[in-house]
């Protein structure tokens, strides 16, 4: 019987990592992640799991000891958080290019400058380049059946590739929140154990990893690099509908929430979305055609499928808790607004700055915000610049 | 030292584990040093290799030929001992799964910069975590792949392209770090120094040494670089000579914290005898530079007297 309980994201994902049992796991305290190599030691000391911890003095040899593991042919994974995850970057392209199926739990937290500890995107959505799949979570229980599909989908033959899933720093790894944990049995039998074809600790062959390669070899080894995140694509959906065997949950790559009918569509990422979906609810009690389009999976990037699932709004507004700095926006704003272009969708868009460095957002802003896509359908407000949500004068 | 280890035709009838056809310069001290650091593994015995980013990384794994005959791990330039550490852990966990059975040794080799520099925290961590595994640093005194740039192994006067001589310059301002007596300051079964004297011994010794003690091991190694020293690339043998001769590179081990000298020379030579062999300290002999070389000569004299200390006490 599925366990219906309560605990944070935190605890929901060290609860995955219980079930999954990995091989190696080294990592690095920072906050908001704090918590999960701390279950994790925990674990190991009450006897409930064989994992070895590997109490690493930084997270850019966190990444450097997963990599280590996992090429050595044992299932290895780590946690961790903004500037933590910044380390690791130069170690992030390694571990992707060496083709290493390495699980990241990241626990969204804004890049230092100022310093500040809570919810955004900026780092994870630095590392979008990296390589590194990137799968995001609403809730608790979205972080914990992510994770769950994590090694699946990494460990898959055409992809051969290291998956991150990410939740929101504090709003979703430490608040309390509902959840439905599944049996250990079938979900072990679901995650599998961990056979790679070729590893170092291989008895009957030597390997080598980490070449340096010239210009005549590395170009066609980026491309099949980017193969594989192109068959991402579709082993997420198959091992998603493998799990929704196993637990009734439904998972796609985006998730769509009343938008089928929907004349003014808001796109966003994280816990946020449930704040949305209550908006959403409120306004088409009040007759407004409203609804929502859930990112779940960033890496790959859906676009295609996303800019199709919109193609009929009449304005849409693309939710970014992450500045990049490029006056032009955010990245999710970027890359979806090339993603409507090329599908040739002509609704009116705007991208919208929200949530950085964990400040709130509730129903009624997006309640604004759904506003502004009206009026902007009517032609009755048009944004020169991206809009920042709830900014103080 | 151990003289029934030591039959120097069997271990150099042994197959190299560092097969011919890298790219490494010819009369390279590095790639010497990785030669007969493998060949103190016991014939059988599995290990794998790790390796920061330099020379040796460059030139014996270009894609798609590998020199190694043994499994090999290079990740980045900083973390070769928290990347071997994380194939150490691993071992023993699909060990104690049953998915392995066979004995495997993890030796991860780095030059200065990626050892003393660079790579220090990274090293720290893995001797401080007690992995069972030997990190090799091949001392050459500088960043040689990236073209001579100091680094804090670079003794100090030595002309490199990032501290050059001229005429405000005398070199290097600074002296080298002891990273050998920072690594016994780790408190691990195994710290040794040495580099290529004679028919090898003292490197085949405290390989073996390094590699076949439980727990953490640090070998330093100063591996000459014909290019970065300007010597007559055959000079090689005679260059490590002259420095453990003029007690410059002595020969010491610290086993289970206690510090063991292994040569003491009769006539302890004049520094001058290393330095004038190579380029990187000519400015040195230049007229009116003779204060440099008794400044060098006291460094020199303050450190053999504090080693010989720690030995004695």
């Amino acid at each position: 019987m599925a366990i219906r309980t309560r605990m944070s994201g935190n605890e929901a994902v060290a609860y995955a990592i219980k079930q999954i049992n990995p091989d190696v796991m080294p990592a690095f305290p920072i906050t908001p992640s704090t918590e999960i190599p701390q279950f994790v030691a925990s674990m190991i000391a009450n006897g409930e799991i064989d994992t070895e911890f590997i109490p690493v003095e930084s997270e850019h040899s966190a990444m450097s000891a997963t990599m280590g593991a996992s090429a050595a042919g044992a299932r290895a994974m780590t946690a961790t958080s903004s500037c933590g995850l910044a380390l690791m970057w130069e170690v992030l392209y390694v571990a992707a290019s060496s083709r290493l199926p390495i699980v990241l739990a990241l626990v969204n937290r804004g890049l230092t400058g100022p310093l500040n500890i809570n919810a955004e995107h900026s780092d994870s959505m630095g590392a979008r380049d990296a390589g590194w799949i990137q799968i995001y979570s609403e809730s608790n229980q979205e972080a914990y059946d992510n994770f769950l599909q994590a090694n699946r989908i990494a460990e898959h033959a055409s992809v051969h590739l290291p998956v991150m899933i990410c939740q929101d720093g504090f709003i979703t790894s430490h608040a309390v929140q509902n959840i439905t944990l599944w049996e250990d049995e079938p979900i072990k039998k679901f995650v599998g154990e961990y056979n790679p074809e070729h590893y170092l600790l291989k008895e009957d062959e030597s390997m080598a990893v980490g070449p340096y390669a010239v210009s005549n070899y590395c170009m066609e080894e980026k491309k099949a690099q980017a193969e594989a995140m192109k068959n991402a694509k579709q082993v997420i959906l198959d091992v998603a509908k493998e799990f929704e065997a196993v637990t009734g949950q439904k998972y796609g790559l985006f998730e769509e929430y009343r938008l089928e009918d929907a004349e003014y569509a808001v796109v966003a990422i994280g816990s946020v979305c449930g704040t949305i979906k209550d908006a959403v609810d409120a306004l088409r009690d009040k007759g407004m055609k409203v609804g929502l389009l859930k990112v779940r999976v960033f890496r790959p990037f859906p676009g295609e499928e996303m800019a199709k699932a919109l193609k009929h709004c009449k304005a849409i507004g693309i939710m970014d808790r992450c500045e990049s700095y490029s006056a032009n926006g955010g990245p999710l704003g970027a890359e979806l607004m090339a993603a409507l272009f090329r599908e040739k969708v002509t609704a009116e868009a705007v991208n919208i700055m929200y949530g950085l460095s964990g400040r709130d957002v509730t129903v009624g802003d997006m309640g604004e915000v759904f506003g502004w896509l009206e009026k902007m359908a009517a032609g009755e407000l048009h944004f020169d610049e991206y809009p920042y949500l709830g900014l103080r004068d | 030292m151990s003289q029934q280890t030591f039959n120097f035709r069997e271990i150099q009838e042994r197959p190299d584990r560092l097969a011919p056809g890298h790219r490494m310069c010819a009369g390279c001290g590095g790639t010497i040093a990785v030669r007969n650091v493998l060949k103190a593994l016991h014939p059988g015995d599995k290990a794998v290799v790790g390796n920061a980013t330099g020379c040796l990384e460059v030139s014996t794994y270009m894609y798609p030929y590998t020199a190694y005959e043994d499994s090999y791990i290079h990740s980045a330039f900083e973390n070769a001992g928290a990347t071997l550490s994380g194939v150490e852990t691993a071992y023993h966990v699909l060990r104690k799964k049953g998915k392995i059975s066979s004995d495997y040794k993890f030796i991860t080799f780095g030059g200065d910069g990626g050892t003393y520099d660079i790579g220090l925290q990274s090293l720290s961590g893995a001797m401080e975590r007690g992995h069972d595994m030997v990190y090799v640093c091949y001392d050459n005194g500088a960043y040689m792949n990236t073209g001579v740039q100091r680094s804090s192994a670079t003794p100090m006067y030595a002309d490199t392209t990032t501290t050059p001589s001229g005429k405000c310059s005398d070199g290097k301002p600074q002296t080298r770090k002891d990273l050998a007596a920072v690594m016994a300051a780790h408190n691990i079964p195994y710290v040794a120094q040495t580099t290529f004297i004679g028919n090898m011994k003292d490197l085949y010794v405290k390989s073996e040494r390094a590699i076949y003690t439980p727990g953490p091991a640090f070998l330093n190694v100063m591996a000459p670089c014909p290019r970065g020293w300007k010597y007559d690339t055959p000079d090689i043998m005679e260059i490590c000579k002259l420095a453990v001769e003029t007690c410059y590179w002595p020969l010491f081990e610290v086993v289970e914290g206690k510090w063991i000298l292994n040569y003491k020379p009769k006539n302890k030579l004049p520094l001058e005898e290393f330095l004038k062999k190579q380029g990187r300290f000519k400015h040195l002999f230049a007229p009116g530079n003779e204060h440099l070389l008794e400044a060098f000569q006291k460094e020199v004299d303050r450190r053999w007297e504090e080693l010989l200390q720690k030995c004695e006490a």
